[in-house]
């Protein structure tokens, strides 16, 4: 019998206010009720009672808004955006205008397609963006000089801070003395400060000419200086190296056209920011730092390196190189703790320079600097002298009329430099009209200046470069083919396709990597990013012009105030390590107030991301590991004999909550309370937080910090490899000891102690988290925690039987993740971890995390985002995998001749006539002898399932050999028809 | 080198000890447990030659596709002889470690460290233990 319903909804209903939940959640409602089945749970709620441990289940719901819908967000955050205000910035600083060219802003930044996809750790579906990110190391060591450079870092100050520990590390000299030039910008002095101080090294400030008077072990020269001048730094350099000191040069990357580069100039490490390279300011970030070194210090430079090496049949094909070198192998012998670059970013700046080529990016400094020199005359002619001797786009003026000229500016909608007494500083840009220059004469003078700038450029001979001819470059620079080849608009937009073509992304299907929480960027949340209002806005502006941005930050820090239920937040810290590196701080400083500085020991559990230690170490801690027992939990017993043993100088814990196994351990609340009986405090490390907001909070768990990775539970898109954001909550008796930052404080705290370049760290993407949560509302972000335990749930439930699940928790059940175990099946016939990630390629999926926590495993986090229908594939795929695997396990097959160990397949390879196991390189001698020939079809090969048929990402090179590229180690592009055809050529 | 002659650090350092003209020289490796267990190597960084090296710091790295390792001296004293060879042909680590893939010789400036290393057998249940 059917019953017709009359159906009588309220308005409000209508409204769909709520709409948005089930456009994030993957499973529809009766699709959340078949999986409950599977997994044995008769609810939700049910599912939670029976897996998060009931002593730390919230009391009451969050105090969070009713959900709102997408074009009401919008609405929102289009009000928040109109209370910002867009002046031209003169500022400088680091930060400049830029023209994103509109076909890589449409088809780059704003495209899943680039901003979905993951670090690119599986590289044979990853060598669209290898390619473009080896572009950006190609322009970077082109315009540097230098031997080497990698694929990014955070922003200009940290990457000097990482210049600072390499001289130290590389330059082997006793002394603990570092020199700063008294030019550098004032907020990477900021951040060198706060670096060098657990470091336990000594920062002396002073003019570069008083570097021989120092024993020091390195130095860090800007060029040009902050104020605009340019210097020769070769006999500083040449100075320094005397005392086998090492020389760090923060520079411009622009000015870098025009001007004799650093590497020419004796310069061991380059560092800068690429962000005039077509990203825009966004009220400080993101963007992508550089940095850029010898050959000689290349194992010890830190960040990700993309390398060249060659696929399973002699192709050429990227990867991330030196992944030994990242933090989580050197743990606690590590002297850097950075993970997430700024791929996005990078790849905007890289193709910035394969879009204009080499005369486009000398027409742009060329111009910029005749702009300048034009200003500067005109300065001259109305009584106001410049500063500088030599200078590129940047000048500065002194005036007792200073403050008086900076108001008439901002009448003017006009941001000049102001911060020491008298002295105005004004950087042009790329965006800089004639227009400009005649407005900066007027609010300068006061009144209309008597000529014009055409004028002017008639009148003189302007095309004179403004500094002396020793410092003209006369090396070229961006000679790469790639540079030179996609300059109208139909080849860079194909250009653009083709690399994205290559790159897996969410866009393709499922990323289930565990611990990364690849969940959906939403469309509505990514909108805002580039509107002017958010995009345009420098970060030192003065503060009345940001009060929609200051406003928005405020709420979103409310909201997250909540669901960690800390005291305080600080979005300062640019990525999760970053993070941990600010919450770590906040716990020395805090120790020190109490005049309990000796505080150095810092417990860390065996089972932790590497970062964790590698922080530590950063930050002068003593690490001591903690067991964990046969279930993948902290052994109990050893951390009481530890905390004990060490309890005189027990700074701290380091905690991941779900354990880094993927299980809800019971006894986190006794843990806590053991470490604070011993005046410790406790970092729970935020990296699981998808499986926390909404059931619990950190607060209630009874830690006093944690970091925030935005990008992850906060829809913050990976971006390839970042951006990231990695904002700190503490309890209230940490919250004095927040970073501030020294030219946009907090007046509460003391200024200084910075630990990213901007006081916001990546503004321009905090709409996005902001837009999550007003769009999920309190009931939305506790479901979707609740979906994102159920899917993980269930996928160990379909596993079950045909893989192991390695640690559970009470009643068998896992968190947000679930680590499967292979070992028993390599163990048994040799197919490994590695084996069958690659076959999920062919399959149409990117792997799940290989090998961390535990060699041998795969680690899989599905999340809220994906379907029923998304995980049954993935399952399906998993499990036909295992029937593969049995036929070497029958003997079948050996394990070379099975499909998983030849895995990834590629379209080129399954065309070639000779379908065997050798390589293309032997094509032609003869038919394969019957022990090469394939075991298996090519249709198993690349159709193995329905979904695949329908439709297929093809992997676009076989696996990839690391040895080789390592051994053989090149990070500079290779010709183009290298990517093409190895045999045709 | 006959590995069942050899002592052994617990950091997997091999070490020979030889009589030459009243000095003793000792040579110095990495066990075949060792390079088997780092996996593919991929680089070395090694001492210079008068670099002096002490009983359980480290005196150089090797670096594999899966791990970075410092060797750790079994030894105190001097370096006197390196395998400049070894960091371009990483592979003789694998085929021959305690003969052709020999590290550094190091004259010894006291024995005191020897007597705390492990023999083969005691090397050897060591690693099965593990």
């Amino acid at each position: 019998m059917t019953t017709k319903m009359i159906e009588h909804e309220t308005l409000e209903q209508l409204m769909q206010h709520d709409d948005f939940i089930r456009r994030h959640i993957g499973p529809s409602n009766s699709e959340i009720e078949e999986m409950l089945s599977t997994v044995g749970a008769a609810s939700l709620e049910d599912l939670i009672k029976t897996t998060v441990p009931a002593s730390i289940e919230l009391g009451q719901p969050l105090d969070l808004p009713e959900p709102s819908s997408e074009p009401e967000t919008l609405k929102q955050l289009a009000e928040f955006a109109k209370k910002n205000q867009v002046f031209r910035s003169f500022i400088g600083m680091g930060y400049y205008g830029t023209h994103v060219p509109s076909v890589i802003l449409r088809n780059v930044l704003e495209n899943p397609g680039w901003y979905t996809a993951y670090t690119p750790y599986q590289a044979e579906i990853s060598q669209g963006r290898l390619e473009s990110l080896l572009n950006f190391q190609q322009m970077i060591m082109d315009l540097t000089s230098m031997e080497m450079a990698n694929a990014s870092l955070l922003d200009e100050a940290t990457a000097a801070a990482e210049a600072m520990t390499l001289c130290k590390r590389a330059g082997k000299q006793p002394s603990n003395l570092f020199f700063v030039a008294d030019d550098v910008h004032p907020q990477t002095l900021d951040v060198l400060r706060t670096r060098a101080e657990y470091f336990g090294f000594k920062i002396v400030v002073g003019p570069p000419s008083e570097i021989a008077s120092h024993d020091l072990f390195g130095a860090l020269l800007q060029y040009p200086g902050t104020y605009g001048q340019v210097e020769d730094l070769s006999d500083v350099i040449e100075t320094a190296h005397e005392q086998k000191a090492l020389v760090a040069v923060s520079t411009d990357l622009l000015s870098l056209a025009l001007l004799k580069p650093p590497g020419e100039m004796g310069a061991d490490i380059v560092v800068g920011s690429a962000q005039r390279f077509g990203v825009p300011m966004g009220y400080g970030g993101p963007h992508a730092a550089f940095f850029a070194t010898r050959d000689a210090y290349k194992r010890s430079a830190p960040g990700r390196i993309i390398g060249v090496s060659r696929d399973a049949r002699g192709k050429t094909a990227l990867r991330m190189a030196m992944q030994t070198r990242e933090q989580h192998i050197r743990r606690d012998k590590a002297t850097s703790n950075i993970c997430t670059a700024q791929a996005l970013l990078a790849n905007m700046a890289g193709l910035f320079a394969v879009y204009h080529g080499p005369e486009g990016i000398r027409n742009i400094a060329k111009r910029v600097h005749r702009m300048t020199s034009i200003l500067a005359t005109g300065l001259g002619k109305l009584g106001f002298p410049i500063n500088q001797t030599a200078f590129f786009d940047t000048v500065s003026v002194t005036t007792e009329n200073a403050p008086e000229i900076v108001e008439r500016a901002r009448q003017q909608r006009c941001n000049l430099r102001y911060s020491d007494a008298g002295t105005l500083g004004i950087s042009l840009d790329e965006t800089t009209t004639e227009q400009d220059v005649e407005l900066l004469w007027e609010v300068i003078s006061g009144q209309a200046a008597p000529f014009t700038v055409l004028q002017l450029d008639a009148e003189a001979d302007m095309s004179a470069n403004q500094f002396p001819p020793a410092l003209e470059r006369t090396s070229d620079y961006l000679q790469h083919e790639v540079f030179n080849k996609f300059h109208s608009e139909t080849e860079m937009l194909r250009y653009l396709k083709r690399l994205e073509n290559r790159d897996f992304s969410l866009t393709h299907g499922m990323i289930p990597l565990g611990s990364c929480t690849m969940k959906l960027n939403a469309t509505t949340e990514m909108v805002p990013v580039t509107w002017s209002e958010f995009a345009d806005i420098h970060p030192f502006a003065p503060p009345e012009q940001t009060s929609g941005y200051d406003a928005m930050i405020k709420q979103l820090e409310n909201w997250l105030v909540e669901i960690t239920g800390y005291d305080g937040i600080s979005m300062q810290p640019n990525s999760g390590a970053q993070g941990e590196y600010a919450g770590l701080l906040a716990i020395r400083r805090y120790h020190q107030s109490r005049g309990e500085s000796h505080r150095d020991v810092c417990l860390i559990p065996s089972s932790a991301h590497g970062t964790n230690p590698a922080t530590a170490s950063m930050m002068g801690l003593k690490v001591v590991v903690i067991k964990t027992d046969e279930n993948g939990n902290i052994d109990m017993e050893d951390l009481v004999a530890r905390a004990d043993e060490h309890a005189e100088q027990l700074s701290s814990l380091m905690i991941t909550y779900p354990s880094t196994h993927g299980v809800f351990e019971e006894t986190i609340q006794e843990a806590c309370q053991i470490i604070h009986d011993r005046g410790g405090q406790v970092y729970l490390d935020g990296a699981n937080m998808n499986a926390l907001v909404g059931l619990t909070t950190p607060g209630l768990i009874g830690s006093d910090v944690s970091h925030l990775n935005l990008h992850k539970t906060f829809c913050i898109p990976h971006g390839g490899g970042g951006p990231g954001m990695g904002p700190i909550g503490v309890k209230k008796h940490l919250v004095p000891f927040l970073p501030n930052h020294v030219l946009r404080h907090d007046n509460e705290l003391p200024p200084g102690g910075a630990v990213s370049a901007a006081p916001y760290g990546s503004a321009a993407i905090l709409p996005i988290s902001w837009a999550y949560i007003h769009m999920m509302g309190e009931a939305g972000l506790k479901k979707a925690t609740q979906v994102a335990i159920l899917n993980a749930n269930y996928i160990a439930a379909r596993l079950k039987g045909n893989f192991d699940v390695l640690y559970k928790g009470r009643n068998d059940r896992v968190a947000h993740e679930c680590i499967v175990d292979i070992r028993p099946i390599r163990d048994a016939c040799g197919i490994d971890e590695k084996d069958i990630a690659k076959r999920l390629m062919d399959y149409g999926f990117h792997a799940p995390t290989m090998s961390w926590p535990v060699p041998g495993t795969i680690m899989i986090e599905p999340t809220e985002s994906e379907s029923k229908y998304e995980l049954d594939r993935f399952c399906d795929a998993l499990l036909q995998i295992r029937e593969e695997i049995r036929q070497v396990e029958n003997g079948e097959l050996t394990a070379d001749e099975s499909l998983p160990r030849n895995a990834p397949h590629t379209m080129y390879e399954i065309a070639d006539t000779d379908w065997s196991y050798r390589g293309e390189t032997e094509q032609g001698d003869g038919e394969p002898q019957a022990d090469e020939r394939r075991k298996y079809s090519r249709h198993a090969a690349v159709f193995p399932s329905h979904s695949t048929r329908q439709s297929k990402f093809w992997p676009s090179v076989n696996r990839i050999d690391d040895v080789y590229g390592d051994r053989n180690f090149v990070c500079n592009c290779p010709p183009l028809s290298a990517y093409e055809d190895d045999l045709d050529s | 080198m006959n590995p069942e002659q050899l002592l052994y650090a617990e950091s997997h350092e091999w070490v020979h000890v030889d009589e030459n003209n009243g000095e003793k020289i000792a040579t110095i490796g990495i066990s075949a447990h060792a390079v088997e267990a780092l996996t593919d190597l991929v680089y070395m960084d090694l001492p210079g030659v008068g670099t002096a090296v002490a009983a359980g710091e480290p005196f150089g790295e090797v670096e594999s596709v899966k791990a970075t390792s410092e060797l750790y001296s079994p030894v105190d004293g001097e370096v006197t002889e390196v395998n400049s060879t070894l960091p371009d042909n990483l592979e003789i680590l694998g085929t021959d470690p305690y003969v052709e893939g020999w590290i550094v010789k190091v004259k010894l400036s006291s024995e005191d460290a020897l007597g705390k290393l492990l023999d083969h057998g005691a090397y050897e249940k060591m690693c099965s233990g593990s």
